[in-house]
C-alpha cells in the first residue's frame, strides 16, 4: 500500500466521519442536558430529505441547508415537547421520530418528484462544492507533470492537496465544531448549566435557573447539528435524497458518543475511528487475510460491528450523564 | 437586613395549600425575628416541607401572604427567593456530583456568560466566606468525593454566596455524625451573631432545645403552637406534635441473654465495583438481646444486613443456631433464610420491603408466598392472604385499615407497620431490622419499638441497624459501632454515651483523646463517603 492509497482512504474517512461527527455532536448537546436522543437517525433523515429536494427545486444548496436544518430542528422541538414539556419517555419520543421521518421522507419524495421516493439528483450550485485551499491546486498540478515526466513522486504533498484541501465547506464547519462544543460546555455559564441540567436538575431549578429552557436550548442545538449533518449527507457526500440514505448513522453517532464519553474531542476520534473503518469497507470490497477470503459484506459491517462491541460495554465504563432520561419533575 | 429589630424577617400570613384532597397546610401563620434560630418541629407528613417549599418559591400558596421585611413579597420560583434573601438547605443536597465545589457554588449566580472570570471572584469571596463563618472547604475539590458533613458546608456556603440572610435547613442532621451535627451548630450560631436569621426543619426535639430561639409546632397541616424554647421542655413539644402523651424513652426491663442465635466470623464483602465493604466482621448474638449496630450511614451496615438477609454474596463463616448459613449460590437467597428462621426489616422499606403499587394484602405474600397457608392447590389463595392481612393490620393498628389500599397511600410510619407485621407475625428466631423508624412519625415509633422489644422479651434475637444514636442507645443491650466495614469496639449502653459513641463512629478508638474536629473530618473523608 502505497501513501498515496493510504492518503486517500484517509480522505474518504474525513468525508464519511463528518456526518457522524456533527449528529454526535448533536447527540452530546441534548445527553448533556439530561435528554436522551435516539431519534439523531430520524433528525438526519428529514434534513437530508428537505434539503435535497429544496436545493433540487431552488438550485440553491443554501437554500436546501436552511430548508434541512429548520425540517431536523421542528422535529427536534416535537422530541422537546414530547420529553421536556410533557415529561414523556424520550426513548419512545425518539423511536417515533425515526418512524415518522423514515415513512414520511419516502412519501413526500414520491408524491412532489414521482422517481420513486428519491429526489433528483444534484448538480451544479443545487450541491456543496469542494473548497480548494490556497496552494493545493498548484501542488497537485505539480504532483501530475512529475508523473508525466516519469518520476515516481512521493506523494506527501497529497496530504495537503487531497487530505486536507478539497472538502466541502460543510466538513470544515464539522470539525470547527468540536473546538466550538468543547469551549461552549466547558468554559461558559452556558455550558456550566447545561452539563449541570444534565447531572442534576434539582440542582439548577433551585439555584434559580430554569431547567425547561436549558433543556430546550439543548434539543435545539441538537437539531441544528442534526440537520448539517443530514444536509451534508444528500448535498455534500451524495447527489440527492435516497430512501433511508442515512443508513443508521444516527445509531452509530450514537455508539460513538459513548465511546467517546459524552466528550467533544473524545468524539472526533470516535468518529474518525468509524469513517476509518467505513472507508476501508469501501475501498477494499474483498480481500484476503493469510489465504482465506474475507467477503465483502463483512468488510462493509464493520462499523456496525464495532458499534455492537461498543455499545455491549467492551470498551470500559463510559459513565453517562446522572439525570439522563428522566423527565424532570420538581420534588420537595 | 433590617435595621429596624421588631420587624420580623419572615411573616406568614394565613398560607393555605392543598394538594388535591389533602391540605398540607391550613391557614398557617407565623413570624420570624431577624438574628433569631427559629425551630420548626413536626412529624413527617405535617407539612413543614410544603411550607418551606412555597417560601422557597417551589410551591405557590393557594391563599395566604408572605412578608419578607415587612414587605409583601411574590415569590412565583426559586430565583425570587434567592433575590429576597433566602437560601435553603435541603434535605437531599442540590448539588451536581461531578462537579468541583466552585462550579456548585457559582451555578446559577455566575458574573457573566464567560465562566473564567466568576470562578476567580466566586474564589475570592469564598476564602472570605470560609474564614468568616468557619466553614472550611478545598474549593477544588470534586462533591462525589467529600463526605456528607463537607457537602453540607457547601450548600450553605452557596446561599451565604448568594447573599442570603434568611438561611432555612431542612433536617440538616440526619445524614452527620453526632460531632459533625455539633459543627453543624457552632457555624449556625456563628451565623446568627452576624444577624441572620435561621430557620431550622427537624424532627429532633434535642436539636430544637439546643439551638433554636423560638419553636413552632406544625401538626396535620396547621401550626399548632409556636412558643419561646426557653418556655418548654421536649415532652411538652412531643405532645404538641403528636396530639397525646407519648413516651420519649423505651421501656424495656434489662434483657436475659441466653444462647448463641447467630455467629458471624471473618464476614467479608467486596461489592460490584470491587470496592471492600466489609473486612472482617465477628459478632455474636444471643437470643433475648437486642444488639444495635451504630454507624454513619454508608460505613458497611447495610451490607451487613444485605449479607445476613440472603440478598448479597460474601466470604466468611455465619451459623444460626449452631448450623452453617450457605453465603454464596443458590441456596444463599433470600427465601431460605426466611426458611431458616431470620425474619428481615430492610433499611429501605420503599425499595426492598414494599411494592408500593401493590395493595396491602398482596404485600404481605412477600418472601412467604410459598406458605401452603397462602395456597389453592396451584394456585394463590388470594381470599387467605386478605384474611390473614387484615388480621396483621387490626394486631398492628394499621391505618386506614383497609388491607384493599395501595402500600403507597399508607403513611410512612404505617408502611413500616405493614412491613413490621408481616416479618414479625412469622415468629422468627433471629429478627434482622435496618433504620425502623426512618421516615416515622413520632406515635409509631413508640408503638414499632414496643414490638421490637417484646419480640426480644419472647426469648428471640434482634439485630439493630440505625443511624439514629438515640434509636440505638435506647432499645440495645449491646452497642457495636461499624467504620469502614469494621467493628471498632462494643459497648454496654450503660456505659458509653454519645461522644464516645460519635467518635467512634467517625473511627477514632482511642476515645480518652480529645481530636479536633478538623482530624473527625478528615478521617470520614478518608471512606469517602457519600449520601445514601
Amino acid at each position: 500500500m502505497d501513501l498515496l492509497t493510504i492518503i486517500q482512504i484517509l480522505d474518504s474517512t474525513v468525508r464519511l466521519a463528518t456526518p457522524l461527527l456533527l449528529a454526535c455532536l448533536a447527540g452530546l448537546f441534548s445527553e448533556r442536558a439530561g435528554v436522551i436522543d435516539i431519534g439523531l437517525e430520524g433528525k438526519m433523515l428529514v434534513a437530508a430529505f428537505f434539503s435535497a429536494a429544496v436545493a433540487a427545486a431552488t438550485g440553491s444548496v443554501w437554500l436546501g441547508l436552511a430548508a434541512g436544518v429548520t425540517a431536523s430542528v421542528t422535529f427536534a422541538l416535537i422530541h422537546g415537547l414530547a420529553s421536556i414539556t410533557f415529561r414523556g419517555d424520550q426513548l419512545i419520543s425518539g423511536v417515533a421520530i425515526n418512524f415518522l421521518a423514515s415513512g414520511m421522507t419516502v412519501l413526500i419524495a414520491q408524491d412532489w418528484f414521482s422517481q420513486g421516493g428519491r429526489t433528483p439528483s444534484l448538480t451544479g450550485g443545487a450541491r456543496f462544492s469542494e473548497i480548494s485551499l490556497p496552494g493545493a491546486t498548484a501542488l497537485r498540478e505539480g504532483y501530475r507533470e512529475t508523473i508525466a515526466d516519469g518520476v515516481e513522486p512521493s506523494g506527501v504533498s497529497a496530504i495537503y492537496w487531497d487530505l486536507i484541501s478539497g472538502h466541502t465547506l460543510l466538513v470544515y464547519v464539522a470539525i470547527a465544531m468540536v473546538p466550538v462544543s468543547w469551549y461552549v460546555l466547558f468554559r461558559t455559564r452556558f455550558g456550566l448549566r447545561l452539563r449541570a441540567v444534565g447531572e442534576n436538575p434539582g440542582a439548577v431549578d433551585t439555584a434559580g435557573v430554569s431547567v425547561v429552557r436549558l433543556r430546550y436550548a439543548a434539543v435545539v442545538i441538537a437539531g441544528v447539528l442534526c440537520g448539517l449533518a443530514g444536509a451534508y449527507l444528500a448535498t455534500g457526500l451524495a447527489a440527492g435524497f435516497v430512501k433511508d440514505m442515512t443508513a443508521g448513522r444516527g445509531f452509530i453517532a450514537l455508539a460513538a458518543l459513548i465511546f467517546a464519553k459524552w466528550r467533544p474531542w473524545y468524539a472526533l476520534f470516535a468518529c474518525l475511528l468509524f469513517g476509518l473503518l467505513e472507508a476501508v469497507g469501501n475501498r477494499f470490497q474483498s480481500i484476503d487475510i493469510l489465504g482465506i477470503g474475507i467477503p465483502t459484506q463483512f468488510m462493509q459491517a464493520l462499523p456496525y460491528i464495532l458499534t455492537v462491541v461498543i455499545l455491549a460495554g467492551f470498551v470500559g465504563r463510559a459513565i453517562p450523564p446522572r439525570a439522563g432520561g428522566e423527565p424532570y419533575v420538581k420534588e420537595r | 437586613m433590617s435595621d429596624d429589630a421588631t420587624t420580623p424577617a419572615i411573616e406568614l400570613v394565613g398560607i393555605s395549600k392543598s394538594f388535591g384532597p389533602v391540605q398540607a397546610n391550613k391557614d398557617i401563620s407565623m413570624r420570624v425575628m431577624p438574628g433569631t434560630i427559629h425551630g420548626i418541629i413536626g412529624e413527617n407528613g405535617a407539612g413543614k416541607s410544603t411550607l418551606m417549599s412555597i417560601l422557597y418559591g417551589f410551591y405557590k400558596a393557594d391563599a395566604g401572604q408572605v412578608m419578607i421585611r415587612g414587605k409583601t413579597a411574590e415569590i412565583p420560583d426559586s430565583q425570587a427567593a434567592i433575590a429576597a434573601g433566602i437560601g435553603m438547605v435541603f434535605q437531599h443536597f442540590k448539588l451536581v456530583e461531578n462537579f468541583t465545589v466552585l462550579e456548585n457554588i457559582v451555578l446559577g449566580a455566575e458574573e457573566g456568560a464567560w465562566l473564567r472570570p466568576s470562578l476567580a471572584k466566586a474564589r475570592k469571596l469564598l476564602s472570605r466566606l470560609s474564614e468568616d463563618y468557619e466553614l472550611h472547604v478545598d474549593p477544588d475539590a470534586r462533591i462525589e468525593d467529600l463526605g456528607v458533613g463537607m457537602q453540607q458546608r457547601v450548600e450553605i456556603l452557596k446561599a451565604l454566596y448568594r447573599q442570603a440572610d434568611i438561611l432555612i435547613l431542612d433536617e440538616p442532621t440526619g445524614v452527620l455524625t453526632p460531632a459533625e451535627a455539633d459543627h453543624l451548630f457552632r457555624i449556625l450560631e456563628g451565623l446568627r451573631r452576624e444577624g441572620k436569621t435561621i430557620i431550622l426543619i427537624t424532627h429532633k426535639l434535642r436539636e430544637i432545645m439546643d439551638i433554636t430561639d423560638t419553636v413552632s409546632v406544625m401538626r396535620r397541616g396547621e401550626m399548632t403552637a409556636t412558643v419561646a424554647t426557653a418556655s418548654t421542655d421536649p415532652s411538652r413539644l412531643a405532645e404538641m406534635m403528636v396530639g397525646r402523651e407519648v413516651l420519649l424513652r423505651v421501656e424495656k426491663t434489662p434483657a436475659v441473654p441466653r444462647d448463641v442465635v447467630l455467629e458471624i466470623e471473618g464476614l467479608r464483602v467486596v461489592d460490584e465495583k470491587k470496592v471492600e465493604r466489609l473486612r472482617g466482621i465477628d459478632l455474636t448474638l444471643r437470643a433475648g438481646e437486642i444488639l444495635g449496630i451504630a454507624g454513619v450511614a454508608g460505613n458497611g451496615q447495610s451490607e451487613l444486613l444485605q449479607v445476613l438477609g440472603g440478598m448479597r454474596a460474601a466470604e466468611g463463616r455465619v451459623t444460626l443456631n449452631g448450623r452453617d448459613l450457605p453465603l454464596e449460590g443458590p441456596r444463599a437467597g433470600a427465601r431460605f433464610r426466611r426458611q431458616a428462621g431470620i425474619a428481615h426489616v430492610p433499611e429501605d422499606r420503599h425499595r426492598e420491603g414494599l411494592i408500593l403499587d401493590f395493595h396491602a394484602w398482596e404485600n404481605v405474600a412477600f418472601g412467604y408466598h410459598d406458605d401452603p397457608a397462602y395456597a389453592r392447590g396451584l394456585l394463590m389463595d388470594n381470599d387467605a392472604l386478605r384474611r390473614d392481612m387484615q388480621a396483621k393490620i387490626e394486631k398492628f393498628d394499621v391505618r386506614p385499615a383497609d388491607c384493599w389500599l395501595s402500600a403507597k397511600n399508607f403513611s410512612g410510619g404505617n408502611q413500616q407497620k405493614i412491613v413490621i407485621a408481616r416479618e414479625l407475625e412469622r415468629n422468627p428466631d433471629l429478627l434482622l431490622v435496618g433504620q425502623p423508624t426512618r421516615g416515622v412519625d413520632i406515635g409509631a415509633i413508640e408503638f414499632i419499638h414496643q414490638q421490637i422489644v417484646a419480640l426480644r422479651d419472647a426469648g428471640k434475637a434482634v439485630l439493630l441497624v440505625s443511624v439514629e444514636l438515640d434509636e440505638i442507645l435506647s432499645l440495645s443491650d449491646r452497642i457495636a459501632v461499624m467504620f469502614d466495614g469494621r467493628i471498632m469496639g462494643e459497648r454496654h449502653p450503660s456505659e458509653t454515651d454519645e461522644r464516645e459513641l460519635g467518635l467512634l463512629m467517625a473511627g477514632i478508638t482511642d476515645t480518652d483523646a480529645d481530636p479536633t474536629l478538623d482530624e473527625i473530618e478528615a478521617n470520614l473523608d478518608l471512606t469517602g463517603q457519600r449520601t445514601p
